[in-house]
This record gives C-alpha cells, sequence and structure tokens, in this order.
C-alpha cells in the first residue's frame, strides 16, 4: 500500500484498510462534507487506498467555494468604498467576483484588511471611530458562533461603526438537498466533525432515516477518515443507516449549547444561494432584525448588482459530487490556481484546488456520469 | 479557514467584560474568546476557530494533532501571512508541493 508510511500511525492505518478491505463486498459511494476532509484524502492518497468498491465523492463543504458571486460582488463594492476598512479572512482574498477579487480592490486603493478572528475587525472598529469598518462573515455552523459572538459583542459595547457582511450556510440542508436529488449516487455521508463540535448530531437522525443513509461524523485528519469510512462501509454492508460518532474526543451529542444559544440569537435561518449550485432552502443564516443596526446589507445600498459566472466554470457540479475536477475541461489549462475561473480552485479547501496541487493531473479526463443540478 | 486548530491556555482575563485567553498553537500564541467554553482552564486543551474556543480536547489528541498540522504545512497556512500567499499567486508561481511519483 504506497504512501502508507506517511501516516501518524502507519500500524493503525494499515490495521483499518485491511478491516475496511476484509468488510467490502460491493461498490459503496461515500460521500465526505468538509472540504478540509477532501484535503486530506487526496493528499495522503486515501482514496487510491481504499478497495475499489468504495468511492469517495466531494462534497460541498468548502465556505469560500460556496459563497455566491452576488455576496462577493457586493463585499468587493463595499471594500472599494473611501470611508470603508473591509475585514476578511485571508482565504477570501483571491476568490473571484465578476471581474476582480479584494486583493485586487486593494491594489486599486481599497482598505482592506486580513483579520484572523473576527473580534480583530471589532477592535479595528474600535480604534477607528471615524471610519466604517465591515467584516466579511462567511461559513458553515463552525464559523457562525465566533461571528454572531462579535456582532453581540459591538452591540454590547455601542460599537457602531461595525457592521458585518452575513453570509453563513449550514450543512444538514445540504446534505437534504444532495439527497432529494433523482441524480444521486450518494449512500452514506461522512459529516463533518467540526460543525458537530458546535452543532452536535441532533440534526442527523432524521436525515439518516428519511434517506435511510448512514451518517458517520468524522475529524479531518487521516486515520479519522479511515475509521469513518471503515464504520459507514460496516453500516453499508448490514444495511444500516445510524448516525455514528467517530470523533467524539471532539464532539459531543449536544455540541457546544452556549455557541448554539448565541446562533439562535444573533441569527435566523434563511434559504441561501451557494455558489454553483443555487438555492437551496433554509440552508442559511443572516442577522436577526434585532441586530439589523450591524447588517452591512442594510447599511450600506448594494443593490443592483449584475453577476457574472465564467461559462466554462462547472464547479457547481464538482461541489455536488457529480464531476470531479479533473472532468472539467478547463482544469489545469484555463483554470488554475493562478488563474482561477471558480472559487472551488482558489480556496485551500477547494476540491479543484486540492486536485491540482496533489498533481492529479495525469487521470484521465473522461466524464463518467450525466451531470444534473441538484436543484 | 475551517480549520480548527488545537491549542493550550496560557494565562486567562476578564476584558470588556468578555473571558479571554492567550493559546500557544505548537509556538504562534493567539488571544482567543473563552465565552463558549467558560470553566475552560489554564493548562487545558481545546479546539480553537478563528480565534473562539469551540471544544475541549485532551492533552494527546491535541498534541499529535498539532504535530501532524505542523508536518502538512496547515498551521503555516492558518498563521502565516495572506497577503504574501495571495501576491505569489497573482504574480504566477504555483502553490510548491511536492510531485507525487505513481
Ligand atoms: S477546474 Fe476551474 S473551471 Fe473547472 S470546475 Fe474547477 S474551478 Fe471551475
Amino acid at each position: 500500500m504506497k504512501y502508507i508510511d506517511e501516516f501518524q500511525d502507519p500500524e493503525l492505518a494499515r490495521r483499518l484498510l485491511d478491516d475496511i478491505h476484509a468488510t467490502v463486498t460491493r461498490p459503496w459511494a461515500l460521500m465526505e462534507v468538509c472540504g478540509g476532509q477532501t484535503h486530506s484524502i487526496i493528499r495522503h492518497g486515501i482514496d487510491q487506498l481504499l478497495p475499489d468498491q468504495v468511492e469517495l465523492i466531494h462534497g460541498p463543504g468548502c465556505p469560500v467555494c460556496v459563497t455566491p458571486l452576488e455576496v462577493i460582488d457586493k463585499a468587493l463594492e463595499i471594500a472599494s468604498r473611501p470611508q470603508v476598512i473591509f475585514c476578511s479572512f485571508g482565504d477570501m482574498l483571491r476568490v473571484p467576483g465578476t471581474g476582480r477579487d479584494l486583493f485586487q480592490v486593494r491594489g486599486e486603493g481599497g482598505d482592506v484588511r486580513v483579520v484572523y478572528s473576527p473580534l480583530d475587525a471589532l477592535r479595528i472598529a474600535q480604534q477607528n471611530p471615524d471610519r466604517e469598518v465591515v467584516f466579511f462573515g462567511i461559513g458553515f455552523e463552525t464559523t457562525a458562533p465566533p461571528n454572531a459572538m462579535t456582532v453581540h459583542q459591538a452591540r454590547k459595547l455601542g460599537i457602531a461603526n461595525f457592521s458585518m457582511l452575513v453570509s453563513h450556510v449550514r450543512v444538514p440542508p445540504a446534505i437534504e438537498a444532495i439527497m432529494s436529488s433523482p441524480n444521486c449516487r450518494v449512500q452514506g455521508f461522512l459529516a463533518a466533525g467540526h460543525v458537530c463540535s458546535v452543532m452536535g448530531v441532533g440534526e442527523y437522525p432524521e436525515l439518516a432515516e428519511r434517506f435511510r443513509v448512514p451518517i458517520v461524523v468524522t475529524g479531518f485528519e487521516p486515520l479519522d477518515i479511515l475509521e469513518g469510512v471503515r464504520r459507514a462501509v460496516r453500516q453499508l454492508e448490514r444495511g444500516e443507516h445510524t448516525v455514528d460518532n467517530a470523533y467524539a474526543r471532539a464532539v459531543r451529542p449536544e455540541g457546544n449549547p452556549a455557541a448554539r444559544a448565541m446562533l439562535e440569537d444573533v441569527f435566523e435561518v434563511t434559504d441561501r444561494a451557494w455558489r454553483g449550485i443555487g438555492v437551496i432552502p433554509d440552508s442559511g443564516w443572516r442577522l436577526s432584525s434585532k441586530y439589523r443596526d450591524h447588517d452591512a446589507e442594510y447599511r450600506f445600498s448594494v443593490d443592483g448588482i449584475r453577476t457574472e459566472e465564467p461559462a466554462e466554470c462547472r464547479s457547481g457540479e464538482v461541489l455536488q459530487g457529480l464531476l470531479k475536477p479533473h472532468e472539467c475541461e478547463a482544469f489545469g489549462t484555463l483554470c488554475t490556481p493562478r488563474t482561477p475561473l471558480g472559487a472551488t480552485m482558489v480556496s485551500s479547501e477547494g476540491a479543484c484546488a486540492a486536485y491540482y496541487l496533489y498533481r492529479r493531473l495525469d487521470m484521465p479526463a473522461t466524464k463518467t456520469r450525466e451531470a444534473t443540478p441538484v436543484v | 479557514m475551517c480549520l480548527a486548530v488545537p491549542g493550550r491556555v496560557l494565562d486567562i482575563e476578564e476584558r470588556d467584560g468578555t473571558r479571554m485567553a492567550t493559546v500557544d498553537f505548537g509556538g504562534v500564541v493567539k488571544e482567543v474568546c473563552l465565552e463558549y467554553l467558560p470553566d475552560l482552564q489554564v493548562g487545558e486543551y481545546a479546539i480553537v476557530h478563528v480565534g473562539f474556543a469551540l471544544q475541549r480536547l485532551d492533552e494527546e489528541s491535541a498534541r499529535q494533532t498539532l504535530e501532524l498540522f505542523a508536518e502538512l504545512g496547515l498551521l503555516q497556512e492558518e498563521f502565516g501571512d495572506p497577503w504574501e500567499t495571495a501576491a505569489a499567486e497573482a504574480a504566477g508561481s504555483e502553490p510548491v508541493e511536492e510531485v507525487r511519483n505513481q
């Protein structure tokens, strides 16, 4: 088994793999939801170590990738205004909007700053009372609680020049949309461990039951992924479909109650467009009306933006597991990390970037399935 | 960005009515908000995401994960200078990564 020596505990990895090989009797398709897991899988060649019958399909779990173009364009528009200090996590800098990105906005004179934490942006607002400080609040259930707390703090401390451009997304509705698609091939899920650290596992039993699909909460280290696959395959072979926590060291069944309470106070569930995929009902959060003063969408009028996606980019199909990145015609030619057409090539968690970075260029560029959007 | 990194609490203080800690991530020290894990103590480990402690972790798992992240360059990705990375990408240097021979 090639590369297995790279594993932190090669002996344990071998045992897990042996067990998977011994268990599998039929083909199974599993989706790993989290982009961090995708990178771990490609980087360690886990997909190649698994039996041929076990296929890993990459899911939509990269927050940078799924942030809708319209929101990126709003960010670019707000960041260009002279009175604004625009704060963002670093991995949004090169995500293409219509025609440009935040990196270029800064080159054109916009005051764009990278922060490690949303609280850093709040501090910048305190230090610059005569400027408008806007934080770009994107991400899944792991990032939403920090952002919620920051808005709460802004209100509590009366920091009036701080607002947030919010585009948060939620995993369970995405799983539901994927499973509801007539073309769905997914038979089991490796759920995103850190999302569950916050949210717990309470949202999953209903999904597992309704779609008769095993959902295994999985971390993103190589051994975690092997263990997640092992447990999912076991269930499938036995005809079971339950929720199983393979990441118990970081996931309690109830998640983090304090974080969940704050989410409920600051945000409200809303329909959200996912870049390349389309609108998924109830799949996102926006600031609740109570916090409207800190909502950048209300503070800055950024309506009427016209967005344009590059026609060649098929990231929507990649994000739904209908197409592997190297099956996209632009992959590695028109589209590279240097000249990205889609966010999935930019983000450090994007599936296209993972394939490019780890030189999966040698894969045959054959399209294996008919691809139709989920929603 | 979605990466959550384990860190060890070095000390804790109250600031603006908020419980804050300095946390060591295998050598990089950052300020972290403890509002979501209010009973976390000095010396304990937690998973930290964008400056917030989200869940407790035992020392052994934390150490292993940190070592692995350091080895994979993920700590650099999380705490390095994103402007440099963005500028390098825009200037045309491809991400450097070892090519694996099949
Ligand atoms: S390779 Fe590039 S163009 Fe093709 S789907 Fe990925 S991001 Fe889009």
